[in-house]
This record gives structure tokens, sequence and C-alpha cells, in this order.
């Protein structure tokens, strides 16, 4: 073991040079923190994408803050976050304790409910608007008219699709979490709640949930954010329609920037979008208390 | 590689005696205790197989639909096997420069998980053994990148890759992708290498170790479990990803598989089969990564997200 003789604890006290971090660093804040301050400067410009920037005062800002579009944007978004949570939360979570047992059976199936992690968003949404066809779907094949409906064309059904495909695309990645979650709980506190005389229902609520702490803060986190990153799926899926229904803020951004070429607008929305997110992750992580995330911050 | 054999195993909690899953491997026959003993759990055995259900019921409708010829698409039930299965649709898709999409999604995954693994270790390895300010801000900024949808930088990024000169190419896709990978990185690697016992660094520091020695010869073997995860989670997300090809490429040359796929759907939008062909093609090559290295790729990623 280390001496105490003053030059070995000199040798150990040295750490090692900060400029290892800054190929990562450098990356990182040419595109990432960088063009967040640049999405700010943007929107207190006029440009079209391909001409000149001017700088033009707030007028994007009064442009997209009195668009009623905006708003429902911002509804439409907070809508598929508050639906996509609580379908995928409490689904992901009993899917990933069921399948952290060790039985053979449930193995197999989580072999296969993992394959959506493989896909992606486009491959997905491609697949759903084949499959919800009204006339060479999944409606007419399973011979249940009720599933033949026009789902991508309801506006008042449409919504409801999007949070299903997306559940079904996300689901996958949090059962995973949550598996994991599960296997790191001590075999221990089953085998005493077990003496104890409890049940299947109570081991759940007294043991399971309340260990699963850290792992639901993980997981809703990246849910939450992560649901402001829907853009590839609605974009193909449905492209913010019919009318404006499915729009969410990503896409709202994307086709005010790069369709209707009001780059100016597209940027405020994008700080929006940057507020929201970084609200949110705040908001979630004082919710879970001081957590390891705190914890990092500090004894980094 | 062979010097570094002698390291004894890191505690890792992947491999905590007593946790569920390791008892499997404890006394053979013995039936484990724990959850399993109770009654069997029929609603969860249900909730199970029900959710198997919606995944594969999608997943099936679209490889039978892509063996389907055009005839057999109008006309038979769309849940039913084709009766002449036909692979017309497969070589439709691959005769439409499927080869160079696939070969560009290659090289631009590569091309941004490889140095991002790379600079992303380099990073972990300086936060958690070193110290100051510096470092300490460093670690801040990428756990903001964590809690910040990026993609709302799109446009400034936008901006800055056609000031230079990048867009259309495929390094327009690689270097953003490199920063976006980098703080979910640091992250997982830095929480796998802080349990790494001090006293393997300090005595390695003692025998005269550079710091660019410790990194290869101690920290990448003890973390490589991490590594795998990281290197396997971000090429998922760059061989998905769509955003950016959307908006930093245009030209066939430079397009990527997801991206195809779009453009495959609105060039053949009446031919649902084909269009369908060219998501099982595109699903293909991960889907026989996933059958080959499930057990790897599944256990990483599951530590990685919740250490």
């Amino acid at each position: 073991m280390p001496t105490s003789t003053g030059s070995s604890r000199r040798v150990l006290e040295k750490g090692p040079s900060g400029w290892l971090a800054a190929p990562a660093l450098v990356f990182f804040l040419l595109f990432a923190i960088i063009p967040l301050f640049g999405v700010l400067f943007l929107s207190f410009t006029k440009w079209d994408g391909l001409g000149e920037i001017r700088l033009d005062g707030l007028s994007s800002w009064t442009t997209v803050l009195t668009d009623p579009v905006t708003g429902n944007a911002l509804w439409v978004t907070a809508k598929i976050m508050f639906f996509s949570f609580i379908v995928q939360a409490p689904i992901s979570l009993l899917l990933g304790v069921f399948t952290s047992a060790s039985q053979k059976y449930r193995a197999a199936l989580a072999v296969l409910y993992f394959v959506p992690l493989l896909l992606s968003s486009a491959a997905v949404a491609i697949a759903y608007k084949a499959l919800l066809d009204p006339n060479f779907g999944l409606g007419p094949g399973l011979g249940l008219p009720f599933l033949a409906q026009d789902w991508l064309g309801n506006s008042d059904l449409v919504l409801f699709v999007v949070v299903f495909v997306i559940a079904w695309q996300f689901v996958p990645f949090h059962t995973l979490i949550y598996q994991g979650g599960v296997r790191q709980i001590p075999a221990s506190l089953y085998e005493a709640a077990q003496i104890d005389g409890a049940g299947r229902v109570q081991q759940f609520f007294a043991i399971t949930l309340p260990q699963l702490k850290y792992t639901i803060i993980t997981s809703s986190t990246l849910m939450v954010v992560g649901s402001l990153a829907y853009f590839d799926l609605v974009f193909v899926l449905t492209g913010g329609g019919p009318g404006y229904s499915t729009r969410l803020l990503p896409l709202h951004m994307y086709l005010t920037g790069f369709k209707a070429n009001d780059m100016g607008a597209a940027s405020a929305l994008g700080v929006i979008l940057v507020v929201i997110g970084l609200a949110l992750a705040l908001l979630l992580q004082r919710l879970g208390g001081k957590n390891r995330n705190a914890s990092q911050l500090e004894g980094a | 590689m062979a010097s570094t054999t002698q390291i004894p195993a890191p505690p890792a909690r992947r491999t905590a005696p007593s946790n569920r899953q390791g008892r499997k491997h404890g006394v053979g026959a013995k039936r484990t205790k724990g959850p399993g003993r109770l009654r069997p759990n029929y609603l969860g055995g249900l909730g199970g197989w029900l959710w198997l259900a919606i995944i594969i019921v999608p997943i099936y409708y679209v490889v039978v639909t892509s063996l389907k010829n055009q005839a057999g698409f109008f006309t038979s039930n769309p849940m039913m096997p084709p009766t002449e299965p036909t692979l017309d649709n497969y070589k439709l898709v691959l005769d439409n420069d499927f080869a160079m999409y696939f070969a560009n999604s290659l090289i631009v995954t590569v091309g941004s998980v490889v140095p991002a693994l790379l600079v992303s270790f380099m990073a972990a390895y300086a936060i958690v053994r070193g110290k100051g300010r510096f470092l300490t801000w460093t670690n801040n900024t990428f756990l903001l990148g964590l809690a910040i949808p990026l993609h709302a930088t799109i446009i400034p990024i936008y901006w800055m890759i056609t000031k230079a000169h990048l867009y259309d190419t495929l390094l327009a896709l690689i270097l953003p992708s490199i920063a976006f990978a980098i703080p979910i990185s640091v992250l997982i690697l830095s929480n796998f290498m802080r349990d790494v016992p001090n006293e393997l660094f300090e005595s390695m520091r003692l025998d005269g170790c550079s710091d660019w020695a410790m990194m290869w010869r101690l920290a990448l073997p003890m973390t490589r479990p991490a590594v795998v995860t990281v290197g396997i989670y971000n090429a998922l997300g760059v061989w998905n990803g769509f955003l950016f090809p959307l908006i930093l490429t245009q030209s066939p040359s430079t397009r990527v598989l997801p991206l195809s796929l779009w453009t495959f759907q609105g060039e053949f939008s009446v031919n649902i089969p084909a269009v369908l062909a060219s998501v099982v093609l595109a699903t293909l090559p991960l889907l026989v990564i996933y059958v080959v290295a499930r057990r790897q790729l599944l256990s990483g990623l599951t530590a990685g997200f919740s250490k």
C-alpha cells in the first residue's frame, strides 16, 4: 500500500490532465452549446434559410407568441407527453418486473419484446401507416370492423394512435431499464417479506416499488424529456395532421423553419423547446429529491 | 492486452451475488425461492402474452405483406400469408440503390460511434480521476446536455454545416452525431469507472505509469461492458437517426437508410408491399446482430441505464 513519504504522495495526488476531456468538450461546445446560444440569437433575426441573416428584433417572437398554431402545438405536445407517460410508465414497470424473474419462458418472451428497440422510427411509422389502412390493414384482416377505421384521418382518434405507436416503440426500452433495476434489488428483502407472510402484491408495493425509486426517476425523465423529441415518428406517420391535430412542437419548429422558410420563428420555437425540456428535467430531479445525479454534480 | 489479465475483476454491480438472476447459477436443480415460489402469476402471464401479441402482430403483418405481389395485396386477406409468396419486392428495393444507402448508414454509424467512444472515454477518465474546477464544469456541461432536447439546436447546426460547405456530405451527419452522443456516453462510462478500485490506479501510478497507459491498460479493460453498452446504444441511435439526414443531406448519394425508407414510401406509394419490403430490409441487419449478440446487448443496456 502507498507509503506516506512525500514524493509518492505527490505522485498519487496528481490527477490526470484536464486536457483529456478537451476533445469531447470541444465537440460538445461546437455542436451543442454554441448552437444553443445560436438558436437564441437566430430567434431575433429574419432568415429564410438561404439568404442573408438580418437582425429583426422581437418580430419572430411576436409572430410565434401570437400565432394560435404555437399554442396548439404546445397543447398537442402536452397531451402526447401526458398520455404517453401514463400509458408507458405502468406497462414498462410491470413488464420490467415480470421479465426480471428467471423463468425460461419469461426470458423467451423478453427476447421478442425488445425487437422494436431495433427499428427506426421511420420504419415503425411506415409499418403502422400500412397496418392502419382501413382497407388493407389490420382491421379488415382480423375481421374486426371497429379496427377498420380511418385512424390517421380522424382528428379525434389520431392523437391516441400516435400515443399507441410511441408506446409500441419505446416501452421495450423502458422495460429494459426496469428489468435492470429489479435485478439489483437484493433477494434477501423478498425472502424476509415471505417469512413475514407478505403476498405478491404486498411485496410489489412494499419492496419493489420503493427500491425502484431511482429507476423510476431515470425512466420518467427519459420518457418525458424524450417526448419532446418524437419528431421522426410523427413526421412520417401523420406529418402533423390531419389539420394541426398532431403537430407537436418539434414538428412545428421543423415545418416553420424548413417548409415555411421562416428560420427566425422556428428558432423562437426551438428556444421554447429548450426551456420546456430544461424545466421538466429540473422538476423531475426535484421530485426525486437529492438523487444520484445531484451527488454526481457535487462529487465530480 | 495480456498484461491486463492479472487485474482482479471489479466489484461490479452486475455480479452482485444477491440478485435473483444470479441465483440461477447457484445450486443447479433446486427450485429458486423468492417470488417464484408463490402461486403462478396468472395476471402477469396474461399481460405478458398480451404485450407479446401487440409487439408481434405489426411485425408479422409487415413481413407477410412484403412477400405479396400487388394483386395478392389487393385481393387477399391482409393477415393471411400470401398464396404465392414472392421476393420481387425485395428485388425491386435492392435494385434501387439500397446497397448504397446501407453503405452510407454504415459509414455514418461507424464514423460517429468510434470517435464518440474515444473522446467520451477520455473525458470520463479525466472526470473520474482528475480534480479541479475545469473538470467539474465540463461534467456539468455534459449533464446539462442530457436535460436539453438537443434537436432544438438543429437550425444553427444547419447554418454551421452550410457555412462550412459540408451540406449534403456524410461528414455533415457524423460531426453533430458525435457531439450528441457525448453526454450519455460520458455519464455511463464515468458511472462505471467510479467502481474501479482506487488502489489499482495508485499502484500503477507508483510503478510510474502515465495516465495514458492507465487509461488503456486499466480503465478500459475494467469498463469494457460499459464501453460496449455505450457503443451499441449510440450505434442504434445513429443508424436509426432521421432528423439530421432529413435536414443536412439532400441528394440520393448521401441518403441513409431511414431516409431511404421515407423516400421509397413516396416513390412507391401505390406499391405498399415494396415499401414494407424496404422496411424489412432496413431492419434485417440489426435483427441479425440482435440474434447473434443479444445477451451482451441486453445485459449491457440494462446495466448501463440502471446504474
